[in-house]
């Protein structure tokens, strides 16, 4: 903080009041969080895929949920909530 | 075991390249000063998304995971796969949380988790006890990433050891942890940062490759599983097998949901987190880092592929089956990449978690009991010290200790962080709990999360305390032989202490701390004015005078 470069000049008060992180695109968060923790879904041998029982390719594809989950929550409050 | 030459040097040739780099770091986006922890303990606070998403994945993702994770899933089979469901849920869950603790951060120059704690509710009691909770978690975890450099050091025949006295010292692991304190010392968090985008190229080369070759070459993978599930029909081990059963199922689901609540609580998670530059990074690198646990999930199938291939590992130690497998299926030089990959990869973690570790000490015990006045230049001096006592301190555990007793500590690292979450985690959200009640509720979820580990015994090794983390519910008199993750429970009672506790103080008026954080703090970022130095300092004296 005392390093000169990071100190804001002093006439910059805070502008953050006002600001939330809440959206209903929230929402969408609790799908990939759900899916991981449900084994009766994926606790199963058939069917395979590429040789791949069911437990090990569905919750390696799970991971592709929770990516897209992530991102279209991010792209969806990126504009609103004024961040990069 | 004859030396592998080959392997040796290409492994030798990528460890001095590596450890270069290392000392080369600290001119890396030139700070004015390196005198200051938020320099060299933060990076600067300025990474953006690439490094961010290098340095986060090389910090979560440890040489130690990598080698343990394959090593369980031989063992047990889907039960070592919850390292999957683990690492899917952790993102979703914090993508808003770990924002508002960057946020906060961000405005009053928090380094740890701690220094959260010490503003948010005013105490330095509560404070001292998350710094001491993370430090005591992290110790061991630094110790384990030897494991994992030990692991390939033994497949590679390398076992030059030193006799001194009554004490065999292991020389290629002292050397490699030399040159580790040497540049963190001098680097900081530059130092793993730039390293991590060795460590982790060669790693997703490596298991990229061995997807590729290996199960081409035992059959393919619908034999992999058949032959696995064979090898698990023919072990007396009810426990194990190519899926889950009825009584491990609980057990699979809060181990992967404790454990993802536990992942952000490390110090060493938030120093990667605190040392990116603003919210969107963060954001975004919870979409990125899935592909690390994608990684993950894949390394976890070697495990399947050695049992498939019938791969031994040396003499009783399983953490050597990722090695071994490596070195029956890859040419030499391969297997030499490969072994560079793990032993890097135990280096970028070692670093940061010693950084993180020094962090806690240095702001939360040196600044706040020692020396309170102390400037940002002895911070950074006291940490950098520190750092190499930390190091010092986990290569004499691996030394003088069974390296069980590592194992062990990092099995009760993980159940004792979990117990840290009412004041770090829900602290971001909410401020209703008293400190007197968040102090009680800790006291009562490590003691009961030792006792439930304590309790564990497993018959098939003769081990009677600490042999794992799930605790059979029929020792509670329940009918049933299914098992439960005791992080998850210790911080339930926690949690339930904490509120309880909480109304009673509220009941009895029992003065509170002061929250020196504002509304509008966990909602700032890049470019938002932080709190003025004299601002702060203020608010920290009303704390500490009520």
């Amino acid at each position: 903080m005392t390093a000169p470069e990071r100190t804001p000049p002093p006439t910059a008060g805070p502008t953050t009041s006002g600001r939330s992180d809440r959206s209903g695109w929230n929402w969408l968060l609790i799908i990939p969080v759900a899916l991981p923790l449900l084994p009766f879904i994926y606790n199963s041998d058939e069917p395979r895929l590429f040789g791949f029982p069911l437990f090990y390719w569905l919750q390696l594809a799970f991971i592709g949920v929770g990516v897209a989950a992530t991102s279209v929550v991010y792209l969806m409050t990126k504009k609103k909530g004024g961040e990069s | 075991m004859k030396t592998q030459w080959t392997e040796l040097i290409v492994f030798a040739l990528l460890f001095v390249g590596v450890s270069a780099i290392g000392f080369v770091a600290s001119r890396w986006r030139r700070p004015g000063t390196m005198e200051h922890l938020d320099e060299w303990g933060l990076g600067g606070r300025n990474f953006g998304g690439w490094i961010t998403w290098f340095l986060i994945g090389g910090d979560l993702y440890t040489a130690y995971t990598f080698v343990a994770v394959p090593a369980l899933v031989f063992g047990a089979g889907a039960l070592g796969f919850y390292a999957v469901p683990y690492t899917i849920v952790v993102y979703p869950m914090l993508f808003l949380v770990l924002i508002r603790l960057w946020s906060v951060s961000h405005r009053h120059g928090f380094v740890t988790p701690a220094d959260f704690v010490r503003a948010r509710f005013g105490s330095p009691i509560l404070a001292l006890l998350v710094a001491i909770t993370g430090i005591v978690a992290t110790m061991p975890y630094i110790a384990l990433q030897l494991v994992g450099i030990e692991s390939v050091l033994k497949s590679m025949g390398v076992t030059w050891d030193l006799k001194l006295g009554g004490v065999t010292l292991n020389l290629p692991i002292i050397i490699a942890f030399a040159i580790l304190a040497a540049y963190t010392y001098q680097s900081g968090l530059r130092a793993p940062a730039l390293i991590a985008f060795v460590k982790d190229t060669l790693i997703y080369v490596v298991i990229f490759a061995a997807i590729l070759i290996i199960p081409s070459q035992i059959g393919g993978w619908g034999a992999i599983f058949d032959k696995a599930q064979v090898v698990f029909e023919g072990t007396k081990s009810p426990a194990d097998g190519l899926l889950l059963n009825a009584n491990n199922q609980l057990q699979y689901v809060t181990l992967a949901f404790g454990s993802a609540l536990a992942l952000f609580l490390y110090p060493h998670s938030v120093t990667g987190l605190l040392a990116s530059k603003n919210r969107g990074v963060i954001k975004r690198n919870m979409s990125a880092l899935p592909a690390y646990s994608l990684l993950l999930g894949l390394i976890a199938l070697l495990g399947l592929m050695a049992l498939a291939a019938g791969t031994k590992p040396i003499g009783t130690d399983k953490n050597t089956i990722v090695p071994q497998l490596f070195d029956s299926m890859f040419p030499d030089w391969f297997t030499g990449v490969a072994f560079a990959a793990i032993g890097i990869g135990a280096l970028v973690p070692a670093a940061i978690m010693s950084i993180a570790a020094a962090n806690l000490f240095t702001r939360n015990i040196y600044k706040e009991y020692i020396r309170k006045d102390a400037s940002p230049k002895q911070e950074a001096s006291v940490s950098k010290i520190v750092s190499l006592v930390v190091k010092f301190g986990a290569v004499l555990c691996i030394l003088l200790l069974d390296p069980q007793f590592s194992i062990d500590l990092q099995l009760i690292g993980g159940v004792i962080i979990l117990q840290t979450l009412p004041s770090v985690g829900l602290g971001l959200y909410t401020r209703w709990f008293h400190k007197g009640g968040l102090v009680a509720g800790w006291i009562a979820g490590m003691g009961l999360g030792m006792w439930m580990l304590w309790l564990i015994g497993n018959p098939v090794t003769g081990k009677q305390h600490f042999a794992g983390s799930a605790f059979p519910l029929e020792k509670w008199g329940l009918d049933t032989k299914m098992t439960i993750y005791v992080g998850l429970v210790a911080v339930v009672v926690n949690l339930g202490v904490a509120a309880l506790v909480t109304l009673v103080l509220r009941v009895g008026k029992v003065a509170d701390g002061v929250d020196a954080t504002r509304p509008d703090d966990y909602f700032a970022d890049e470019g938002d004015e932080k709190k003025p130095e004299e601002d702060e300092k203020t608010v920290v004296e009303t704390v500490s005078s009520t």
